[in-house]
């Protein structure tokens, strides 16, 4: 293996395999929070929108990887000056972060597994609605790794840490339609809605599994602001994010 | 510029973003070669860490330049970066890993395989007394083994130029001194830049001793020449409220505090304890130590500050 290999190998152990090894019950909560809200959903609408409430399980658990990321970053940081030591090695921010990332991925594979499951059974998606599907949660993937990282090298306590974390639940999961079709908000509201990326990603995902119908204009539109935000975030945690300090 | 081997700053200064012209490090010039334990020592607030955090490419320079064997801390952090290894104030071992689990991912970030790493850990952290504690979580560690854990990290690493900053603070007397042995062993091969506010730490262990205080350097080399920089062999300290004795050969430096110091000469020092003794004054005599040189230094740069 090269090193780079190695060194996002590190950081997937640290992030994850121990932890998980050592503190098992860290376990049940990656499981249990995209799942409950779906639940609610599939109460609340007696049954109606439990497709619609599984993918935006699928979104929100790619979603939470990056707020995840974010807070675990942080705490590394400030509260274990884990990262400090790791800038001093020859590891670069981009085998860290990928290894962290990668992390938060495998936290979310027992979500993940359930969800797959559920969504044989209430969606049955063909092959292209399932490529479809990937590629949207991957674009979510990113873009909210990038948006845990840039964030992760500003906050320098754990109170910011989880004002950080809260601010950004709220503005792309909480408030957003991903869990419903977007035509359940009322009108001026629904402007709001589509501030958020996650917006763009549960109207691409619920027309690819016939949930909603949109135009062939109105899926490329929200396409491109998807690529277009995932490109941006990508390129200010870049830029932005601070290996070393100023 | 001539980039000289070993430690070289020319002109560093550090501004903190915010800190509205204070200067965390003012204008640092320093060179020291690169073998050995370079201790840097101070008070809260001196500059310690920030001039450390520096050197090991955490932290940008507002101004100047600093290079070790040659390669500079900002142009060339990717190959400085090879032969680096830190551990940070108040680095603290996390609590789900156990140390050999540490120790192997800390090598794996510096690119050892995963077998070769976990080898290392449990040879290193035998070395460090913990081979009973490998598999523990660190959690259960006490205070002082959970420092071992972080020196073992460094130990294990092929880096040779090693930052420990303030690795013995909050420790009791006895694992700051078992800690030491290891920072010995440490140093025989490598060139260790350790921070301390213990003036015994930097007597018993540094090869060269920096005096930093406000963020400059006010006092630098071997024991031997801190001493000789001072002159006089001899410290009478004097508790603040005393009024001094009429001396006739010293030199007087005052503390903040009010605490006095003498520095003189032997049979000065003698006359000069009689008359304190006699008048029932706070005060203490002995030859000079590492403190003496330090409440000298520190004081006399704070004079000068304040003619400026
Ligand atoms: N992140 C920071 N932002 C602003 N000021 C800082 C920061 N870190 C340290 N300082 C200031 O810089 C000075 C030197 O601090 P430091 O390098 O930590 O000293 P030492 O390690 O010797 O205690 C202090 O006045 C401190 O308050
Ligand atoms: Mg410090």
């Amino acid at each position: 293996m090269k090193p780079w290999g190695r060194q996002v190998l590190a950081s997937i152990l640290v992030n994850s395999i121990y932890e998980m090894k050592n503190y098992p019950v860290v376990l049940i909560n990656t499981v249990l929070s995209p799942l409950s809200f779906l639940l609610v959903i599939a109460f609340v609408s007696r049954g109606q929108l439990i497709p619609d409430a599984i993918e935006g399980g699928f979104i929100m658990s790619m979603f939470n990887s990056g707020m995840s990321l974010q807070g675990d970053l942080a705490h590394l940081k400030n509260d274990f000056k884990l990262q400090d030591m790791v800038v001093s090695s020859p590891t670069s921010p981009a085998a860290y972060v990928t290894g962290m990332a990668l992390a938060e991925v495998i936290y979310s594979t027992p979500a993940l597994a359930v969800l797959v499951v559920l969504a044989a059974i209430y969606i049955h998606p063909g092959v292209a609605e399932a490529v479809l599907l990937v590629s949207v949660l991957l674009l979510m993937f990113l873009a909210s790794i990038a948006i845990g990282y840039t964030l992760s090298t500003f906050s320098s306590d754990i109170v910011q840490s989880f004002a950080f974390s809260r601010l950004i639940s709220t503005l792309f999961s909480t408030l957003p339609p991903v869990y419903y079709p977007i035509t359940l908000i009322p009108t001026p509201f629904r402007y709001a809605a589509y501030l958020s990326p996650t917006t763009y990603a549960a109207e691409i995902s619920q027309n690819a599994a016939g949930l909603l119908s949109l135009s062939s204009s109105g899926v490329a539109a929200a396409w491109g602001v998807l690529l277009a935000t995932t490109a941006a975030l990508a390129l200010v945690a870049m830029k932005k994010a601070r290996w070393r300090e100023v | 510029m001539q980039r000289a081997d070993g430690l070289d700053c020319r002109g560093l200064t550090k501004e903190y973003q915010g800190s509205r012209g204070r200067r965390a490090l003012d204008s640092i010039d320093l060179q020291v070669p690169a073998r050995g334990i370079f201790s840097l020592i101070g008070m809260n607030g001196a500059g310690k860490t920030t001039l450390v955090r520096i050197l090991a490419t955490q932290l940008e320079p507002t101004s100047g330049t600093a290079s070790i064997d040659g390669l500079d801390v900002v142009k060339q952090a990717k190959a400085l970066r090879e032969r680096i290894a830190t551990v940070p104030q108040e680095a603290r071992t996390v609590p789900w890993m156990t140390p050999k689990q540490t120790v192997l991912s800390y090598l794996m970030w510096r690119g050892t395989s995963y077998s070769a790493s976990k080898a290392k850990a449990s040879e290193v952290l035998a070395k460090v007394g913990l081979e009973q504690q490998e598999d523990v979580l660190t959690r259960r560690l006490s205070g002082g083994m959970k420092r071992k854990v972080m020196v073992a990290t460094v130990l294990a690493s092929e880096a040779d130029i090693v930052f420990l900053d303030e690795p013995t603070t909050g420790l009791d007397p006895i694992s700051r001194k078992e800690l030491w042995a290891y920072l010995g062993t440490l140093a025989k091969d490598r060139f260790l830049i350790l921070t301390t506010h213990y003036l015994e730490e930097a007597e018993e262990l540094a090869n060269i001793i920096g005096i930093m205080h406000m963020g400059r350097i006010v006092g630098l080399g071997t024991l031997d020449q801190l001493r000789a920089e001072v002159k006089q062999q001899y410290s009478v300290r004097v508790a603040a409220g005393h009024e001094l004795p009429s001396i006739t050969d010293g030199r007087v430096t005052r503390a903040r505090s009010g605490e006095a110091q003498i520095l003189t000469t032997e049979d000065e020092a003698y006359r000069l304890s009689r008359q304190l003794l006699e008048r029932g004054a706070r005060f203490s005599m002995s030859r000079v130590s590492l403190d003496d040189i330090f409440f000298h230094l520190v004081n006399r740069s704070d004079l000068e500050g304040t003619r400026a």
